[in-house]
């Protein structure tokens, strides 16, 4: 059970349980929904983007817990931080995920998102952890509405 | 915790031979994630007797051949074990002709077939198709992709909130323009056993033939084409103890005699010109090409294997385990069933508060208990009980109420984690 157990830390559930910037943002210029249509979850990310920094962000939607907390520490690292740095962001995210060995991950500033490496012995869970990032990332490139994992 | 006072009573004891069927399925016996494995994923797919398995084995080692062309000795077996299954299904469903038995990959195939072959050549703009809010999107988008083509109407018989169809709302749609009603016999979700006799006499009144998809059906109901009088009826050998691959479609011959071919290609033709194809004769009008031989064998084993064991006696069975169950969850704070039809199948779909159904699927899994986490190919239901995805046990004449306690106590463990 240890494994469930590293996979359900403290903090996913309660990011599960209170997730942060839970709301539409009023502000966004930006946002894209990501659809995951294996199990129906979906989630909608609002970015106020500022020339090339994202000032504000929030989310909306429905999901797991592993999609839920993804998404709310998504909101809380990527606040004030450039393009450049969600995307190495995200990179270092699914190497996490993955386990691929390939990307250092000693300096990658993961922070709190560490909590998501239970989720590397799921491998069927790693698309209900990054759909919101996928989503984030359709936004600032803003060239699809919807986003699937699939 | 709920669970101490789940003590159910062994089930060996009882005049179901549960513990002699269960050493017929090998995957049965192993565990997972350290548990003994707890199989309560039926609805999705069953698992296989090892006579089905070696049915398999035994027509690849000793009888393989293509059907219906050689002369030779192996090609006449595995013709002869091949119509030997046709015959298998007319009885098993009480068609009145094995003409009237269409192999195909599934349901989901049956009911295309029915689709672009039937109803696409006979709707025209301004024609209705009917179908329920319970539908798998087998029985739904093969119907929307014939509306698009000639322009017709899909129009949906509403569900009430224990999952039982609105039999006066379907009064209602039934019209002149209704042109074919398309329903669940047993609902995926909701374990509903729908009132299709009575509901295939009102569209009968109204002239429209009726297609059932009997995929949830037939591993649970004797099912009796003739008495249901029902039009088409679809069903898969996979979720019947069969392999996965192939289903039959039946249809009644007046109407299979007049419909178009679904597919062109071999063994569906009498004669080839390049002016004019003449088509074979039901049902092989409608068999293109080389088939899932094998499969089809392991369908007649398989119906075999069923029939032994007893269709009524394994359903009386089920359906004790699906009282346990329906007790035995409803008792879990929290806990909520979607889905309390007077008359159900075995398969119980559940919510429970604060735990999405894919959470609660990965620890049931670390618990050894399969189960399904999802929207089971119906979305449009889940949007009418307001749910994004609901669990789903759904349960086998295999299963036993030691299954069931470990269900339960898999849910206390998640709702433990999420507390």
């Amino acid at each position: 059970m240890s494994e469930l157990t590293e996979l359900y830390q403290e903090v996913i559930l309660d990011h599960n349980r209170r997730p942060r910037n839970f709301a539409k943002l009023e502000s966004a210029n930006r946002m894209a929904e990501g659809i995951n249509p294996l199990c129906g979850d979906q989630v909608v990310v609002y970015l106020q983007l500022d020339g090339d920094r994202i000032v504000d962000m929030s989310f909306q939607g429905y999901g797991c817990a592993i999609a839920k907390a993804s998404a709310s520490l998504m909101t809380e690292q990527l606040k004030g931080k450039s393009r450049a740095d969600a995307d190495q962001l995200f990179a270092a995210l699914h190497a996490l995920l993955t386990g691929d060995p390939s990307v250092d991950l000693s300096e990658d500033g993961l922070g709190k998102l560490e909590v998501l490496a239970g989720v590397r012995e799921f491998p069927i869970r790693v698309k209900c952890a990054t759909l919101a990032w996928h989503a984030m990332r359709a936004a600032l490139r803003q060239d699809r509405p919807q986003v699937s994992t699939e | 915790m709920s669970t101490g006072t789940r003590m159910s009573q062994p089930t060996s004891g009882g005049a179901f031979p549960v513990q002699r069927i269960r050493d017929d399925f090998p995957v049965l016996n192993q565990r997972v994630n350290g548990q003994p494995l707890v199989y309560l994923d039926n609805a999705s797919t069953a698992q296989k007797p090892r006579v089905v398995i070696d049915t398999l084995s035994r027509y690849y080692a000793e009888d393989n051949a293509n059907i219906h062309r050689a002369i030779h000795t192996l090609a006449e077996r595995a013709t002869q074990a091949y119509e030997r299954t046709r015959s298998k299904v007319r009885e098993f469903i009480n068609a009145a002709d094995s003409r009237e038995i269409i192999f195909v990959r599934g349901t989901t195939e049956g009911i295309n077939l029915a689709a672009q072959s039937y109803a696409r050549s006979v709707l025209t703009e301004g024609d209705e198709i009917i179908v329920s809010a319970m539908e798998h999107h087998s029985n739904i988008v093969p119907w929307q992709l014939v509306c698009q083509q000639v322009g017709a109407r899909l129009r949906v018989i509403p569900v009430d909130d224990d999952g039982e169809l609105l039999v006066d709302e379907y009064r209602r749609l039934l019209s002149e323009r209704t042109k074919l009603v398309a329903l669940a016999h047993v609902s995926n979700v909701l374990g509903t056993i729908n009132p299709v006799k009575q509901m295939i006499e009102m569209a009968h009144s109204h002239g429209a033939p009726v297609l059932l998809d009997g995929a949830q059906a037939v591993p649970h109901l004797r099912v009796d084409v003739r008495d249901l009088d029902c039009d088409f009826y679809a069903f898969s050998s996979h979720k019947l103890y069969g392999p996965t691959g192939v289903g039959a479609l039946y249809g009644k011959a007046d109407l299979l005699e007049e419909m178009p071919p679904y597919q062109g290609g071999g063994e569906m033709i009498a004669s080839v010109t390049f002016e004019k194809t003449q088509y074979n004769v039901l049902p092989y009008k409608f068999e293109a090409g080389t088939p899932n031989i094998a499969g089809v064998v392991g369908l007649g084993a398989a119906i075999d294997y069923v029939q032994q064991v007893g269709l009524s006696a394994a359903g009386g069975y089920e359906h004790e385990l699906l009282d346990y169950a329906t007790g035995v969850l409803a008792a879990i704070p929290g806990l909520q069933i979607i889905g309390t039809a007077r008359e159900k199948a075995s398969v119980i779909s559940f919510v429970i508060d604060g735990i999405h159904a894919h959470d609660l699927g990965t620890i049931l899994d670390q618990h050894g208990v399969a189960i399904r986490a999802g929207h089971h190919c119906a979305m449009p239901l889940m949007q009418r009980f307001g749910v994004p995805a609901t669990a789903r046990a759904s349960f086998a004449f295999y299963n036993t109420r030691e299954e069931v306690d470990a269900l339960a106590r898999a849910v206390d463990a998640a709702i433990e984690v999420f507390g």
